[in-house]
Order: C-alpha cells, then sequence, then structure tokens
C-alpha cells in the first residue's frame, strides 16, 4: 500500500515531464532508492505493473532500480559505517550521536521515452 | 522512426508534493488559518484527543476538521457531534494523504472563517511521515499500550513531529511504559519535539496540549494583526 502511493507519484510526475517534452511513451523509468528508503522493491515492481498499466504515457514502461547504500557517519569520532550491519550505534565508539549520511533517496534518476 | 532519448530527471520522488505542499502553506499563512496534521498509529485516540481539543477551544477559536480514512465516516460523525465542521475524506485505498488531496480538503471545508484546520490523518506511522501536507505543524500521538520502542521503529515519524502526545497514560501501570525512556528515545531523534503525556479519556494532560496549540495558532496568524 505504501509503494501504490509512491508508484502514484513517480506516474504523476512522470506525466508532467512527458507533458511538457511533448513525450509520446516512456519506454523505462531508472529509480535511485536508498537502501534504508523503507520501500520494498519487490512491493514496488508489483504496483508499478498495475499502475503504469493506467497511464498511457507508461504503458509497459520498465522500471529499473538503483540501490544507493545506506552509510551513517559518527559525529564523535567521525567515522562512517554501514548502516544496515550496524544500525544507530557506531561500531567504533559505540557512540549514539549519529546520523545517515546517504541511503533514505528515493529519486527518479532518468526516463527513457520517444 | 522516432528516436529514443534520455531525459535526466535527477529529482525526490517527494520534490513536486514538496513544492505544492509549500505553496499550500504560503497561502494559509495569507489566509491566516493554522493546519495541523495529527497523525498516529489506528487505535491510538487520535479522533477522542481531538473531540477533547475541540470542547477546549471551540469557544475562542474557529475550528474546522478533515478526518482521512480508507473508507467509513464514523470519525467524521464523531467530530461533527461536538458541533465543529467535520468533513471526511476517503483516501481510496492510499494510506497517507498528500498536500494535493489536503487543499482538495480544505476547499470541502469551505475555511472562510476557519482559524484551526485539523487533518486527521490516515492511522499509520509510515507513509503519513513521507508526505508533507502543507500543515504548519506536524502532531503525532504515541499511546502507552504501543510500547515505549516505537520513537526507535519509526524515526522518520517521530523525526518530523513539533510534537508528541503520550496518550492513555491512566494504563501506564498496566504495561511495560518507561515514560522516561520513550522521552529519551524521541529527543535521540529529535531533540526539538516537544513531548505531552495526556490521557484524552479523562482530559488529564488537555489543558497543556490546548495552551500549545493556542501558542502557535496565534503566533502563525499574529503577524497578520500588525
Amino acid at each position: 500500500m505504501h509503494e501504490l502511493g509512491i508508484v502514484f507519484h513517480i506516474i504523476k510526475n512522470i506525466e508532467q515531464v512527458g507533458e511538457k517534452n511533448q513525450l509520446k511513451a516512456v519506454s523505462a523509468v531508472t529509480l535511485e532508492i536508498g537502501e534504508v528508503s523503507t520501500v520494498v522493491e519487490s512491493y514496488l515492481r508489483d504496483c508499478w505493473k498495475w499502475a503504469t498499466d493506467k497511464s498511457a504515457l507508461m504503458r509497459g514502461a520498465e522500471l529499473k532500480v538503483e540501490t544507493i547504500p545506506a552509510i551513517t557517519l559518527c559525529e564523535d569520532c567521525g567515522k562512517t559505517y554501514g548502516t544496515v550491519q550496524y544500525g544507530r550505534v557506531c561500531p567504533e565508539c559505540q557512540s549514539e550521536h549519529t546520523h545517515l549520511v546517504t541511503g533514505s533517496e528515493m529519486n527518479i534518476k532518468e526516463i527513457e521515452a520517444y | 522512426m522516432d528516436e529514443v532519448k534520455i531525459l535526466e530527471i535527477k529529482e525526490s520522488v517527494f520534490a513536486d508534493n514538496d513544492r505544492q505542499a509549500e505553496g499550500l502553506r504560503r497561502e494559509l499563512k495569507e489566509k491566516g488559518i493554522f493546519l495541523l496534521n495529527l497523525m498516529s498509529s489506528p487505535g491510538s485516540g487520535k479522533t477522542t484527543t481531538l473531540t477533547r481539543t475541540i470542547e477546549a477551544l471551540k469557544d475562542e477559536l474557529k475550528i474546522g476538521v478533515m478526518e482521512a480514512d480508507i473508507d467509513s465516516d464514523v470519525d467524521a460523525k464523531a467530530i461533527a457531534a461536538t458541533g465543529v465542521k467535520a468533513i471526511q475524506l476517503h483516501t481510496g485505498g492510499m494510506c497517507h494523504l498528500d498536500a494535493d488531496m489536503t487543499r482538495q480538503g480544505l476547499d470541502g471545508l469551505e475555511t472562510g472563517d476557519v482559524e484551526l484546520a485539523i487533518l486527521e490523518n490516515v492511522g499509520n506511522l509510515v507513509c503519513p511521515a513521507e508526505f508533507d501536507t502543507g500543515a504548519v505543524k506536524n502532531a503525532m500521538i504515541l499511546s502507552v499500550p504501543e510500547g515505549h520502542d516505537k520513537p526507535l521503529k519509526y524515526p522518520l515519524m517521530f523525526s518530523i513531529c513539533d510534537v508528541v502526545l503520550i496518550n492513555k497514560i491512566d494504563v501506564m501501570p498496566y504495561f511495560d511504559f518507561d515514560l522516561e525512556k520513550c522521552k529519551e528515545y524521541i529527543h535521540m531523534r529529535n531533540p526539538n519535539a516537544e513531548i505531552l503525556p495526556i490521557c484524552a479519556k479523562t482530559g488529564e494532560g488537555i489543558d497543556a496540549w490546548a495552551n500549545w496549540l493556542r501558542r502557535e495558532v496565534n503566533a502563525w496568524r499574529s503577524p497578520r494583526k500588525e
């Protein structure tokens, strides 16, 4: 359900791009999705097929996903580490003063169209 | 033959919604309407808390409420019983409201003289946090039975909220709910969040919450009076 809302937004955005650039059809969409962005790729793909089918511009468009790794920075020791493996506590100095540098992205990178 | 071309978009999925939300906030500022986005899990007591809030403020502020749900109109009926204008928004299966849907809701509410508009978002701790509705402030309710560890599990929701109401504090003795831990977890992700323990059923803590709202509504509307 969460993924469906996101797919609707992607379609709306791309339809606006399509109108502005007078595109006839979109054949592929590349998304950049962070590892901890809360989007489940397999759900996204299920929603994608169903929702793009309802858009004249996007019918049959291929979905390409590029994953952006989640990296956390420790504010106390200044080191970075993999978020998925260690979570919010720094594995170097055990500090909890950490923040996510990358990994929460949900971007439309590019589209292929004609 | 049409040639396939590649268009670089390089934009967040939420960018368009964020722009619409900013536009809506500007419009609300001009009209002097304070929009509160109220979020929580299902069953945390949003509607009961709202009923209490309306009782506390309806004599001094013109209030309008938008109830967003996937289906039914039970919440809108409960709010309408308090005497303020309430409308039901159906999200058609979607798990959140975005800025465009919120704007449509405000149109439906006919906000002419409304000073405090409240959006009761769909009960969900995930998606509503991702979509800016255009609200002036975000509030959420965490109820005691849900557990004090929720800020760790749903960090985004807690990080975007200006105020967190901890509801159902009357049942705290029956649950392993550690209020101090909960506050610590919330502040870990959002040092500026105001935390107000309440019990919507008995009315405990509602005064402090009504004061918060009063202050924020006045601050938002005050430059217009100058």
